[in-house]
């Protein structure tokens, strides 16, 4: 017989194990949420550098630092040891942090809840930046490599004057696919696959696209026969509601939306063709020898190119140190380690001799120029943009 | 009223079960309670004051972390959408409330709480056997089953939702094993049943743990009595157990319902983004369309419709408490 009193106590304590498990568990599943991707900030480290800034109008010399760098990329869009070497030529520290979306940087930068010296937008956001005021203009005297850009990329629609950005590495949106399905389709890809009933009833498996607004309306505007351009640019309501209803007509065949895993899904078999980024399929496809078998395909009616570039935000504490490391990065022999490193497509001409032969090759992620003249970037859309993304919400209900 | 009921369920309490604890509770003692000299006074207030301190912290924290962005959202709320997606913090209006209105989102909102009912009954059904289980369980053995009840939660949530995604997968054993026994493919995840089943996994502890609670604390002897009045099994649970479980029950409902019906990240990796719920959809208000104003109104608006729907469900516990008291 044991003591009541001992019992109780006992009983006790496994009430209030519960009792705590279950705070934890409360306190875990709200904090799950952002534990996943989220930044580091670097507010504190710009900070104590801050006293050393040049005053807003002085400019900086090439190869000039003034503290240890804020560097705001992409997940997965960087060599680590193109940061090293970095670090071990100009003796300050790079303090890199990454981002999913080009409005996760946004919110950042506008927020200025954590200072960055260089960040990375693409296109459209360039442009959106620059009219928000959330861009510093470049000193291309601090640049000398700039030179090494192919003239193409120069003063494009997005930052005509060409004040604002470098670019920084460019890919394309189309489809990934099987071979076989490509076969079936009779060795021409085309946006039919995804966006008619009769032609997506070749495909033996699923189907997925991008779960972003701009890209799927996009893909459903460039099937219409539309311009994405000049549908954007011209506020055409009517075609974007075109491409909504054929979005929602669509959502029924698909086996989901996904930005992230395309390549990998495709490659495993969980889908037979992918909407998605050139460089995610390469990745991919080279991670799993999968080359035999799978493809990255720009559709015969065209499809999306973007270009995501670096620049300096208004409130950067080091801008001299991301001038160093946009020159350091423009330079031949880093600019190819760097897209031996993603896949994508380099805008750095006098890098194409150290640029891997598979990669130049791959029609994927250099488009012959015939296929070349069939992308169109998405243009930034203002007020259009919430009618676009209402599309997506209405395509998922 | 919340004083009142305090008393009230201090009075209910049995008065062998924590004699310690009231005893501390008085600041002299049991004896001297009748009359306080101005020495005992002041030591009550200095207990008070003490208590006042150790709260601050706390108190301090909510209001920092809770209280102030709670009154930022709901400022938000009111603001407006510039075409670039700033929100302009002037031109204060409603239309984010109007928007509310819209099929697409009332249908959103509707999914969103079809689906998290289901879960919570779900969590119910599988919940209660095993809490009482656990509960009828000697002491020793129930502290040890209660850690392995735990243990899965030391993993990263996150992480367990994708080793579910890999079971559920085509290529995964679920489907494996249904083509070995001839079932063909299993076809289930980026459908909301993987959805609603991955919820059910996340959130059967928050189920489980007051459950359990309520029945290791209950008067077995009020079972065996309804037992030796001639009470089936299954009528002494129904009309015994569950009523004094009740407390469990509503307390592990409320803790299930409320997290399904925000959930973000299940949907987002079992459902595949094909079916908008209410957490994605204010997620991406927030990022992609950058729409914070309607963003901030419906997130208004679900922490309106969960404190009216936890009131309820106090009050008539607070109910049925008092009518218990009264039977009793």
């Amino acid at each position: 017989m044991t003591n009541p009193s001992q019992t109780t106590r006992r009983l006790r304590r496994s009430r209030w194990i519960a009792l705590i498990a279950a705070a934890a568990l409360v306190v875990a599943a709200c904090g799950d949420g952002d534990s996943d991707e989220d930044a580091e900030p670097a507010a504190t480290e710009a900070a104590t550098a801050a006293d050393d800034a040049p005053a807003d109008d002085g400019g900086c010399a090439a190869g000039e630092t003034d503290g240890d760098l804020a560097f705001y990329n992409w997940a997965d869009y960087m060599d680590e040891e193109l940061l090293l070497a970095f670090e071990e030529e100009t003796g300050i520290s790079v303090d890199y942090s990454v981002y999913e979306s080009n409005e996760q940087m946004l919110t950042q930068v506008e927020s200025g809840a954590a200072i960055y010296d260089l960040v990375v937008p693409s296109d459209y956001m360039v442009a959106l930046m620059i009219s928000e005021d959330l861009l510093r203009p470049l000193d291309f005297d601090a640049l000398p490599n700039v030179v090494n850009i192919d003239d193409a990329w120069d003063n494009p629609p997005f930052d005509p004057e060409h004040r604002f950005h470098v670019a920084y590495q460019w890919g394309t949106t189309g489809i990934g696919m099987t071979y076989d399905v490509l076969d079936a389709l009779g060795g021409e890809s085309s946006w039919a696959v995804i966006f008619d009933p009769d032609t997506a009833a070749l495909v033996p498996g699923s189907i997925s696209l991008l779960d972003d607004a701009p890209e799927a309306v996009s893909a459903a505007l460039k099937y219409l026969g539309y311009s994405i351009t000049e549908t954007i640019e011209s506020g055409d309501e009517e075609a974007i509601r075109e491409a909504g209803a054929l979005l929602k007509a669509t959502n029924e065949r698909l086996l989901k939306y996904d930005s992230v895993t395309f390549g990998d899904d495709l490659v495993n078999g969980e889908v037979d063709v992918a909407h998605g980024w050139s460089g995610g399929f390469a990745q991919a496809f080279f991670e799993t020898d999968a080359y035999e078998t799978h493809v990255y395909t720009i559709p015969v009616e065209g499809g999306v190119r973007w270009v995501d570039t670096m620049a300096i935000p208004h409130n950067a504490d080091n801008p001299c140190s991301a001038h160093a490391m946009i020159n350091f990065l423009l330079d031949a022999e880093n600019g190819a380690a760097l897209t031996n490193y993603t896949y994508y497509g380099s805008p750095n001409e006098a890098a194409t001799p150290f640029i891997l032969d598979e990669i130049l090759e791959d029609p994927g992620i250099y488009p012959p120029p015939d296929v070349y003249e069939r992308l169109e970037l998405i243009p930034q859309m203002g007020d259009l943009g919430l009618i676009v993304q209402d599309m997506l919400t209405e395509a998922k209900s | 009223m919340p004083s009142l009921r305090r008393a009230k369920s201090a009075a209910t309490r049995p008065a062998d079960a924590e004699p310690d604890a009231l005893a501390s509770l008085t600041p002299t003692g049991p004896d001297a309670s009748a009359s306080l000299t101005p020495a005992e006074l002041a030591a009550q207030r200095r207990k008070r004051r003490t208590g006042t301190l150790i709260a601050t912290p706390g108190a301090l924290y909510l209001l920092i972390f809770f209280v102030v962005p709670l009154g930022l959202i709901t400022v938000y709320s009111f603001a407006t959408r510039t075409s670039t997606g700033r929100t302009s913090l002037s031109g204060w209006n409603l239309n984010s409330y109007e928007r509310i209105a819209d099929d697409v989102i009332v249908g959103i909102i509707a999914r969103s709480a079809w689906l998290a009912f289901l879960t919570t009954v779900l969590c119910l059904v599988v919940a209660y056997p095993f809490a009482y289980y656990l509960a009828t369980r000697p002491p020793r053995l129930r502290a040890r089953l209660l850690v392995l009840v735990m243990i899965p939660f030391w993993t990263n949530g996150l992480v367990r939702i994708f080793a579910i995604r890999f079971l559920l997968g085509s290529n995964g054993p679920a489907s494996a094993l249904s083509e070995a026994m001839g079932f063909g493919t299993f076809r289930i995840l980026f459908t909301p049943t993987a959805v609603v089943l991955g919820m059910v996994y996340g959130f059967l502890t928050f189920m489980v743990l007051p459950l359990y609670v309520a029945l290791e604390r209950m008067d077995w002897r009020l079972v065996e009595a309804a037992r030796d009045l001639y009470a089936s099994g299954a009528k002494a649970f129904w009309r015994v157990t569950v009523p004094l479980t009740r407390s469990g029950i509503v307390a592990g409902c409320v803790l299930v319902f409320v997290p399904s019906f925000g959930s973000y990240v299940v949907p987002e990796i079992l459902g595949g983004a094909k079916t908008l719920l209410i957490g994605s959809y204010v997620a991406r208000q927030f990022q992609a369309a950058r729409n914070w104003p309607l963003g901030a109104a419906l997130s208004v608006l679900v922490i309106v419709a969960m404190l009216v729907a936890v009131a309820i469900n106090q009050r008539n516990s607070a109910n049925a408490e008092r009518t218990q008291g009264v039977t009793r």
